[in-house]
């Protein structure tokens, strides 16, 4: 399969256009602490609640950084295979508004903390690789509340100085598919790292999304319009497929595209220009001279490399070595930590394929439906093994099996209890299996003549009376052997 | 370098400072010779030479990640020419 297939393509009058597209990913750092005050970043408190003089700016205050802040963007950097920068400097990046109290932003500019990387997607057409620019830090800005007053807005400074790593990739993504993929890939390694927790409803991962077009064909970049601080995967792809029709449209009327900021319109679903960011590009960087260039030991950076857990990419490769799973099974299974790490209890326990397929069926429906996180499911890892066990030895039939989940569901107990409990336990004595088989047989002795005659349809009219009779718990095996070996008697 | 009156009230704008139009000559002419002033520096060639950020020759001053501050939303609000119990209070951005 051609990986070029499943680009995402435009269609003009004029030929086809392919959409290049590239992400600065906003993630905000795991840490008690804000960037450079000891304010907590803990979301959701009252407003102004926890703001510090450094975080509302007043005059004479000074910055102190957070070591642990530096230690994650550098585990960050790792989990990327990215050049970790042993000297980096912080720079003011100047701008107007109102949930900015400095005036300007901490940053970095020309000497980020983290260099060139790389992140690995897998997609149904084959792995890609996607190339990062850098990844540097920064000061989250505080809050702008527009819906409390009609002619006002409330500002909260909670969010203010929380300590931001701003990922910036190269322009290596091709197809609203791919970004998908791309942010997924991310929110993963670093939810591993515990870097960043990734939750996209409270704003822990944002992104601006650069997207530009060209003809099929052609070498050139097209010229680039971003779209500011779009808080979903589904957002991203719909500003991205209206966005490149957009400048297909106007390519096509031959007419220029303006490199601006624009934003994107949930409602309306649609993007348009911020006329306030005419001049946002204008951010007149300078050092800061509050704060000293950051030089980091190498010792540091090896210890922390050495100190990183398992990553995605690795532990995919050791599940497929190791439990004999498939590589689409073994993706499943290593999207999360806590999913990875519930699946390697169960399959230590029992049957290694089997738990995968009944964790990515019957598991994973039922924590969907009922809205919850694996390690808050209501059935242990150590009894999901048991289930799989009693399958895997024959004990209780997949049909039954299901039964015992859904009693586990409900009452967290042991399926081996259920099952004794219940009496389910399979019919695997062929003694037994025969007495049920032989007297339905004989209830039915004017289908067996018809069965005989040729009717071999009726096989299945059979089974289903035995498994009535049996209560479910025939052994289905057995029945057919035995069933076949009395009808031809 | 040399600065032109557009580019003067360019930057003016961006950082919100607000130029007399009677003054932007002068404005230009002053700002204008001390760039030249500065400009001399060019001579030195400085090809083998670092930036210097700082004239301390030490790293950054770190601290432990500890919640150490905070909780004072009273005096954080206080000097704010308009504000409710909570918030800040500012005309409406909004786009």
């Amino acid at each position: 399969m051609s990986k070029e297939k499943f680009n995402y393509f435009v269609n003009g009058d004029k030929g086809e256009y392919e959409v290049i597209i590239g992400l600065e990913v906003h993630a905000q750092i795991l840490s008690n602490s804000k960037l450079f005050s000891g304010s907590s970043t803990k979301f959701g408190a009252d407003p102004n609640k926890q703001v510090s003089l450094i975080d509302s700016a007043f005059p004479g205050m000074l910055p102190v950084i957070n070591e642990e802040c530096v230690k994650q963007a550098v585990r960050t950097g790792l989990g990327l295979n990215a050049k970790i920068n042993n000297y980096s400097v912080f720079d003011r990046k100047n701008y107007f508004y109102a949930d900015l109290p400095q005036g300007y932003q901490i940053s970095q500019y020309k000497n980020p903390i983290v260099g060139e990387g790389k992140v690995l997607l897998d997609m149904p057409y084959g792995s890609k690789e996607i190339g990062i620019e850098r990844l540097h830090l920064e000061q989250d800005a505080g809050k702008s509340i527009h819906d409390m007053d009609p002619s006002n807005t409330y500002v909260d400074l909670n969010r203010s100085g929380i300590a931001l790593m701003e990922i910036v990739s190269k322009p290596d993504l091709r197809s609203p598919e791919e970004v998908n993929a791309y942010i997924k890939k991310l929110r993963t390694i670093m939810r591993y790292l515990g870097t960043c927790d990734g939750n996209m409803q409270e704003g822990s991962l944002r992104a601006d999304v650069n997207v530009s077009v060209r003809k099929v064909g052609s070498k050139k970049f097209g010229t680039r319009c971003e779209i500011k601080n779009v808080n979903s995967i589904k957002f991203m792809q719909m500003a991205i497929e209206y966005e490149a029709n957009r400048q297909v449209e106007l390519l096509e009327e031959g007419k220029e595209i303006d490199q601006e900021t624009r934003l994107f319109d949930t409602k309306k679903n649609e993007t348009r220009s911020m006329r306030s960011k005419e001049d946002a590009h204008d951010y007149r960087y300078f050092p800061d001279p509050d704060l000293l260039p950051l030089k980091l030991e190498q010792k540091l950076i090896d210890d922390l490399k050495k100190s990183l857990p398992e990553l995605p990419d690795n532990k995919k490769e050791r599940f497929i070595q190791e439990y004999g799973l498939n590589s689409y099974e073994a993706n499943v299974l290593v999207s999360e930590k806590e999913i990875s790490d519930y699946y390697e209890e169960v399959a230590k326990l029992s049957d290694k394929k089997l738990a995968a397929t009944w964790m990515m069926g019957d598991l994973f429906a039922m924590l969907n439906d009922k809205g919850l996180n694996i390690s808050r499911s209501p059935i242990s890892a150590k009894n999901f093994a048991e289930l799989v066990q009693s399958i895997k030895s024959g004990e209780i039939s997949g049909r039954i099996a299901k039964q015992v989940f859904e009693i586990m569901v409900e009452s967290g107990d042991n399926p081996k209890k259920i099952i004794e409990s219940k009496g389910m336990k399979q019919q695997s004595d062929p003694k037994e299996l025969e007495k049920i088989i032989t007297e339905i047989l004989s209830k039915n002795k004017d289908k067996v003549d018809q069965y005989k005659a040729g009717k071999e349809k009726l096989f299945g009219f059979f089974i289903g009376e035995i498994m009535k009779l049996s209560g479910g718990k025939a052994n289905p095996r057995l029945t057919n052997e035995i069933l076949k070996k009395l009808l031809k008697g | 370098m040399s600065l032109d009156k557009e580019k003067i009230k360019h930057v003016a704008k961006l950082a919100r400072i607000s130029v007399d139009e009677a003054k932007v000559d002068t404005l230009t002419k002053d700002l204008n010779s001390i760039f030249k002033f500065i400009e001399q520096l060019n001579e030195l060639n400085t090809d083998k030479v670092e930036p210097l950020t700082s004239i301390l020759n030490q790293s950054l001053r770190s601290r432990k990640d500890e919640i150490s501050d905070g909780k004072i939303r009273e005096k954080i609000l206080k000097n704010s020419p308009k504000k409710s119990e909570e918030f800040f209070i500012v005309p409406k951005v909004v786009e």
